[in-house]
């Protein structure tokens, strides 16, 4: 009994399409439930206020805030760090034990989960060097989690350049560093962007780093020593306390939504570099 | 010349950050979790699932068991959904369909974990209590939303590894007369087999590091579970629940925790490095 390959393959072919098909449909259901449920509730006021009562009532502006300093900290921390990391392995270096370690170290650094970094941050930033729960431990430790990404992406894009720009630039008496930062930063720059805004994405969308390096606290924070409860928290918070779930949609549709955007964007930038050097 | 030296110099040491603060982190997680450890022996530590950190017990044996059979749920549902869009992608789609689709499919990666543990919390589990009974929030809840977490993982990875066979390889399976399907499933999927299990591979790593959706469906008791409708606790959601109050010992029990997991992951993560290498 075996049966016609034609009819076979047609069955697996409608197996692997309904399959693909209810993957799709749950990324839509995802998006979608979130949306329904949780724009409505956003308002100007509701971007604007400070929460009240936990999170029970008013909004969402100080962890905005928080959200925002966290990020820009991370970034600004990681991105140089990242970078030069990709110059180095991709315009210095030949392929060989240095390459590998560094590259290994960066592909495991990728693969550690959120939780043992926050174990990290906490044991690290919060307790040894007595930064406390605060906006410099979460950004510090988040700037970790980030860099892997900065890395593999600028160095895509680095690679991406074409090899002739380069013996251009040599040709012409440039220097080594001068053709790096003349020429071949500007054209990767899109690819790099890429890498930046990607870690911008897995930032926001953070919990459990930031439940323990940068704590809850729902003031405002005016320094970096202060504590401050960033949006993915609070959100976290408001559903598992069950505080307020129509704040908790609330807070994230904003949240998915900017990741989303953030994520179409880097991908079509980088699809643009790729495209325009192949 | 002496500058470009220079440059060279900060670069190589930028360069090192990677390496450097992996290891950073194994030291410090190490140094936090050996003493405990080393206190009630590393017997008592893994093969107890006596956890009473406030009478000093500190067994993790439940912990271990739900941590494992979470992540083997997560991938009999995500392994073959996985690899189905994935197959589909690379294989079946003419190219418009599959500029438009890869990147959409991608976007579940963007989705931040907590969502995925929320919904788990307003559909997933609430159905699972109407209709299979128990309390809801259990193993089979996480391993579903586990399940869906590691798609991006196993789709993207996969999909490198369908590219990466040559398509002589396929033109030749279609001359002598095979089927596409036949083709996909004698001839490309074995020569891509090594980059799928590296996808498996590292969709287990995430599965078993994830912690905020897990906190959120899986119901946090601590026993070993008997059925799949039995409420867990996993290793990393016990880190989680426990370390904003965790003092001293039951503390330092908490790192002993994170050193187990680590250590788990850094197997998955060398064991899929060793298999792209030879590949």
């Amino acid at each position: 009994m075996r049966l016609d390959p034609r009819i076979s393959q047609t069955l697996m072919k409608t197996l692997l399409w309904t399959l693909t098909g209810f993957t799709l449909f749950i990324l839509v259901f995802i998006i979608v439930t979130i949306s329904i449920k949780g724009l409505p509730q956003v308002t100007p006021a509701f971007l604007l206020q400070e929460p009240m009562d936990m999170g029970r009532a008013g909004g969402i502006f100080s962890t905005i805030v928080s959200t925002i300093y966290v990020t820009v900290l991370a970034i600004l921390l990681a991105s140089p760090l990242g970078v030069g990391s990709a110059i180095y392995l991709t315009e210095y270096t030949r392929e060989g034990w240095v390459t590998r370690i560094i590259r290994f170290g960066s592909e495991c650094l990728a693969g550690v989960p959120s939780i043992i970094l926050g174990l990290f941050g906490f044991v690290l930033f919060v307790m040894k060097l007595g930064f406390g729960w605060s906006i410099l431990s979460g950004g510090l430790t988040l700037a970790i989690m980030v860099l892997p990404i900065i890395i593999r992406t600028s160095e895509e894009a680095i690679k991406a350049v074409p090899q002739e720009y380069r013996l251009v630039c040599y040709s012409l008496g440039l220097g080594k560093w001068q053709t790096i930062t003349r020429i071949v930063l500007p054209s990767a720059l899109p690819g790099i962007s890429t890498g930046i805004m990607l870690s911008v994405g897995r930032s926001l969308g953070e919990t459990a780093v930031l439940l323990f390096t940068a704590g809850a606290a729902l003031r405002t924070p005016l320094s970096l020593f202060d504590s401050g409860r960033t949006m993915a928290v609070h959100f976290y918070i408001l559903a598992r306390e069950g505080i307020s779930m129509p704040n908790a949609y609330g807070t994230a549709a904003i949240l998915m939504i900017s990741i989303l955007l953030i994520n179409v964007v880097a991908y079509s930038l980088m699809q643009h570099l790729m495209k325009r050097y192949s | 010349m002496k500058k470009e030296l220079f440059i060279e110099r900060v670069l190589f040491f930028l360069a090192l950050s990677s390496i450097g603060s992996l290891l950073l982190i194994t030291v410090f997680i190490f140094l936090e979790g050996v003493p405990l450890i080393a206190h009630t022996g590393l017997d008592n530590f893994l093969f107890s699932s006596h956890w009473a950190p406030t009478r000093g017990h500190f067994g993790i044996l439940a912990m271990i068991i739900s941590s494992v059979f979470v992540t083997l749920g997560a991938m009999v549902l995500g392994v073959p959904l996985g690899l189905a869009c994935a197959i589909v992608l690379a294989e079946f789609s003419p190219q418009p369909v599959k500029t438009v689709l890869k990147p959409t499919l991608e976007l579940l990666a963007g989705i931040p974990s907590v969502v995925y543990g929320f919904l788990g919390v307003v559909w997933l589990v609430p159905l699972i209590r109407d209709y299979l009974g128990g309390p809801g929030l259990s193993l089979l809840a996480a391993a579903v939303i586990l399940g869906i977490m590691i798609l991006p993982t196993v789709i993207s990875i996969s999909i490198d590894a369908l590219s990466a066979v040559p398509d002589l390889y396929r033109d030749g399976s279609i001359a002598l007369g095979a089927t596409n399907w036949q083709t996909v499933r004698r001839v490309v999927l074995p020569a891509a087999s090594s980059g799928i299990i590296t996808a498996v591979i590292l969709g287990m790593g995430r599965a078993i590091g994830e912690t905020m959706a897990v906190i959120m469906v899986a119901g946090n008791a601590l026993k070993i579970p008997t059925s799949i409708l039995d409420p867990v606790r996993t290793l990393t959601s016990n880190i989680a629940l426990e370390l904003a109050y965790a003092t001293g010992r039951h503390r330092e029990a908490l790192f002993a925790t994170g050193i187990v997991l680590f250590i788990i992951i850094m197997i998955l993560n060398l064991t899929a490095t060793v298999i792209t290498r030879r590949r």
